[in-house]
Order: C-alpha cells, then structure tokens, then sequence
C-alpha cells in the first residue's frame, strides 16, 4: 500500500500533469465537436467554444454525405465478417485442438504463415479477382475476402488448449459428440475470448479503408470510411461540414468502446501479455 | 493407426471454411503477385521481364525515396509514440481518485478510425480555417504545415502518433497491471528512488508488451495508407510517399499499371518479413520474459 499511494504536492503535481495530458489527448477530439456545432460562416468565431450554436451543419453532414446510407453499409458488412470471422474460427480451432488428423501440425504452420501476408500485398490480385467475378460495387467484395483468419484462429485455439483433456475425454464417455462438446462445453467456457474476438473483427472490418476504396466506385456503397472521404472531396471549402460528418461517423464507435472496454484491452492486449 | 484418421473427415469439414478463404484471398494473391509483379506493361502488352522488374524497382528513386520516407515515418512515430504511451500509463496506474476517467481519456483515441483521425488533423491544421495553424502562424498559415517541405511528414506523424496513443496506453496498462507488487516493495525497501523503480523494475517486466506494442507500431507505419491519402496525397513533392501509398495512391507511376503495384507491394512483404524477423531476433534477447 504505501508506495502506491501518492501524498501531498507529488501528489497535486500528478494530478496537474494528469489533466495537462488528457486536455492534449482530448483537443483535437473537443474541437471537432465544437466545430461541427457552428453554422458555416462562423467556424473562424470563437473556435474553442460552442457559441452560435446550431445543429444544422450536423444535418447537412448526415444529407449532403449521405451518411446514413454509409453507416448502415458499414454495419451490415462489419456484421458479416464479425459473425463470419468469429464462427469459422472457431471451427478450425476446434479442429486444431481437439482433433487427431494426420498433418496437423503442418496445416497449422501453414494458417499461421498467412498472418505474416500483410493485406498490402494481396491487394491488386485481389481486386482483379473481384474484377473477374464482377463483384466490384457489391457487398460480397466488401465481406467475402475477410470471412476468415487466422489471428482468430489462433486466439481461440490458445484458449481451448486451457481446457482440461480430462473434461473432454468426460463428455466423450458420457456419449457427447464433438459437436456437443464443443456447443455446450468449449465456446462457454471461452466466452470471454470469443467476446473480444469479436469486438476486435468488428472494429478492425468497421475500420477498414483501403480496400474499400479499392473495389467500389459507386457512392451507394461507401462505408463510413471511404464517405467520409467522399465527403471532404465534395466540400472542400466548407471544412466544418467535413468535421461534422466525422462527428456522425465517430459516434457509433464511441459509444460501442465504452460499452465493451473490457473485450477490448482483451483483445488488444491478447498478443502482449503471455497467457 | 486408425485412430489417427477417426476424425479426419470432421476436421476437413471445420478448417474447411477458413482454408478456402485464407488460400483463396491471401496464399494465391500472394503467389499470384510474385508471378505480375515480374509483368513489366506498355501500351498494349504485357511482357514477362523475370526478376527483372523487381531488381529494377528497387532500384528506381522512386522506391528508394519511399523507403526512406517509410522509414523516417516510422522512426519519428515509433519512439514517440512508445514514450508518450508509457509515459502516460505510468502516470495513470497509481492508485488516485479520479483515474478512471483520465485513463478513458487516454484510450480515447482508439475509438478514432484512420479516417476519422486524419479528417480531424487535417481540419487542426488547415491554414484557412484550423486552430492549431492559427496558433502556430509562420509556415503553419502558409502554406500550410501538410504543404510544406520538410514538415509535412513531421505534421503526419503528430496526427499518428495522437491517433495511436490510445492502443499503446492501454497496451501498456495492461503491462503494468501484471508486475506483481512485491517487487516493487523489495526495490523500496532496497532504498531504489521512483526512477531506480522505474528503469531496474518496470521497465524490464513489461519489455514482452513494449516489444508487441513497437512491433504492432512499426508495422502500421510500414502499412500507413490512410493518413496519408487523406491529410497530403504523398506530398509535397513526394516528401510523404509512403511505400504502402506508392503502391496503392493515386496520381503515381505505379496507378492503373498492376504489374507495377504488384511489383511494390510483393518488395513490401519482404521489407515487412526482414523487418519482423529482424525485430523479433534484436528485441528477444532483451525481453524479460519472467518464469
């Protein structure tokens, strides 16, 4: 206890330096705010506080960048490749740690060589092949590349490997398929793992932008990330018109990391920390 | 033996999914790329030049310059940003009212897409309309700090570095979070003073999350993209190319020409490979990895 507690003057010093950072951190966020509060022309008035305030440079964000249209594009496909991502991986870490097949170990060497693939260097072939198949401006270009990968794969797998051998063999005797086992026993039992994974696939599929901005030309399948873009090509000399669509667009996340900060540092964290 | 191949036919069925998607969309692309990326493409054809093309662009200035230009973003990001984000944590992590909401505010900024990140910065500092270029006037108000040579990249960075700084923190506070006290007891009861802690306790314990948040850092700096696209289009004078935006921007030698961006972008998985083998070698070593 006593050294972790701080007392007197360290202890205001802290607190100073504490809010001196998160003032920082904060700016550039309290700004966009305050800016998307104020009509157009009054953007260079008192820029760090709400004054004249409006709700209608919000409005026209949401119209003029068809923003509404974006965000339901976005979470429709984020929607696809979370439960996609996180129900295929957990089949193959299924297989991967309580299966017996020969070449196991191969295969798996194999799924995880896939993680040294930056996206960066798939990217050209991959457009062509949504080229060939005609599936530029769709949503199965946004969400059928990333229906699998193996850094979920692995995540899961790590945490059935903790499960006890002797549950397994348990629930086998007692005439349990692996179906059964792996419904009733094994995903509840990694619900917390399985928890961030699919926060984190949601987050990085909601975050994507340069694969979108590679296969879709057409404005009616913008995610909120390539709108965005859309949006402050359009409006290039009404800037606070750009930074309102950023408020519009940020929200959603916001509210969704706050919900589910513990899945979160679990997911981030899942590579730093040995588990 | 026949156990061995009792769940065989289970096993195809649930690796299955994945298998198809990760041979189809990342193993083929990238084989597949090897073999365009030696395409060299005039007007109306397309001639296989072998090796060629490879050892030519990786010659060519333009590569050479976005390597450097890669590598400087990420020597300015990296190091600041692992301070700051420690920095952060370790004032954060003792036990003081009120903390909670300081370390929301540091996390914060994971909360921010590429997008969202860049748009913000890219209002900060718009010489017309932006507070920070007022308040920072000179070069900030003309041209500009994302026109101006020799800033530009610096302006870049801030807006990187900000918009990591939520990750590494929260990377980190989970680090600190796993040093077990008594250390920290022993260390004080040895008579160690807060930076003695610090650098013999500390640091040494968490070196295994300081190690995956540079790698994760180095590796967006390679793969930056967004920022760039966003806040400079790779300029001015292509002073922010980054690799990734040499091989994906627009308004490039390598734009509409595949066999050419295959090219750079198989030359940045390599890059990429030697750089995380070369980070996980040096960095091992000296990661303290308990037990």
């Amino acid at each position: 206890m006593a050294i972790d507690q701080v007392h007197g003057a360290r202890k205001v010093g802290r607190y100073a330096l504490l809010t001196v950072m998160a003032i920082i951190v904060i700016f550039p966020i309290y700004m966009m705010v305050v800016g998307s509060l104020k009509p157009g022309n009054k953007v260079l008035v008192n820029p760090l506080l709400p004054t004249n305030f409006t709700t209608s440079t919000l409005r026209e964000a949401w119209s003029s960048g068809h923003l509404g249209r974006a965000l339901w594009n976005s979470t429709v496909v984020s929607a696809i490749i979370t439960f996609a991502q996180v129900v295929t991986s957990i089949l193959a870490a299924y297989a991967f740690a309580f299966l017996k097949f020969p070449g196991k170990s191969l295969v798996f060497v194999a799924f995880l060589a896939t993680l040294l693939v930056p996206l960066e260097a798939t990217l050209t072939v991959n457009r062509r092949t949504m080229q060939d198949l005609s599936w530029i401006n769709s949503y199965k270009a946004l969400t059928v590349p990333f229906l699998a990968t193996a850094f979920g794969i692995f995540m899961i797998r790590q945490v059935f490997l903790q499960i006890p051998k002797e549950m397994h063999e348990a629930a086998s005797m007692d005439g349990l398929g692996h179906l059964g086992f792996l419904w009733q026993v094994a995903v509840p039992l990694s619900r917390p793992t399985i928890g961030a994974l699919t926060l984190f696939s949601f987050l990085s599929s909601w975050n994507q932008y340069l694969w979108p901005n590679l296969i879709t030309t057409d404005a009616k399948y913008n995610t909120v990330q390539t709108g965005l873009k859309s949006l402050k090509q359009a409006s290039i000399d009404k800037p606070n018109l750009v930074i309102a669509g950023t408020v519009i667009v940020a929200m959603p996340i916001f509210v969704v990391l706050i919900a589910f900060q513990r899945q979160l540092i679990r997911g981030l964290t899942a590579g730093a920390v040995k588990g | 033996m026949k156990r061995k191949w009792r769940d065989s036919g289970l096993a195809a069925l649930m690796l299955g999914p994945s298998a198809v998607i990760l041979v189809l969309f990342v193993i083929y692309p990238l084989i597949k790329a090897m073999w365009l990326g030696q395409q060299r493409c005039g007007v109306t054809s397309c001639t296989n030049s072998g090796l060629r093309q490879y050892v030519d662009a990786f010659r060519s200035n333009e590569f050479q310059d976005s390597l450097i230009v890669t590598a400087k973003y990420a020597l300015i990001t990296v190091p600041i940003g692992l301070v700051l984000g420690v920095g952060l944590a370790v004032l954060a992590d003792k036990y003081m009212r009120g903390v909670g909401l300081f370390r929301t505010i540091f996390s914060s900024t994971v909360a921010t897409s590429v997008a969202v990140a860049s748009v913000m910065w890219f209002f900060l500092l718009n010489p017309s309309v932006g507070v920070l270029a007022e308040w920072i006037g000179g070069r900030a108000k003309t041209p500009g700090l994302l026109q101006s040579p020799g800033l530009a990249l610096w302006a870049v960075s801030a807006s990187s570095i900000w918009a990591n700084l939520g990750f590494t923190f929260i990377v980190v506070t989970a680090g600190l979070q796993g040093v077990p006290k008594d250390l920290y007891e022993s260390a004080f009861v040895d008579g160690a003073g807060g930076f003695r802690r610090f650098t013999n306790v500390t640091l040494p314990m968490i070196s295994p999350t300081l190690l995956f948040a540079s790698v994760v850092l180095t590796t967006r700096a390679f793969q930056s993209f967004g920022e760039i696209d966003l806040l400079t289009a790779g300029g001015p004078k292509g002073e922010t190319t980054t690799l990734t935006y040499l091989a994906y921007g627009s308004g490039l030698p390598t734009s509409n020409d595949d066999g050419l961006r295959a090219t750079v972008s198989v030359l940045l998985f390599f890059v990429l490979l030697i750089l995380a083998l070369v980070q996980f070698r040096g960095l091992e070593k000296r990661v303290h990895y308990g037990n």
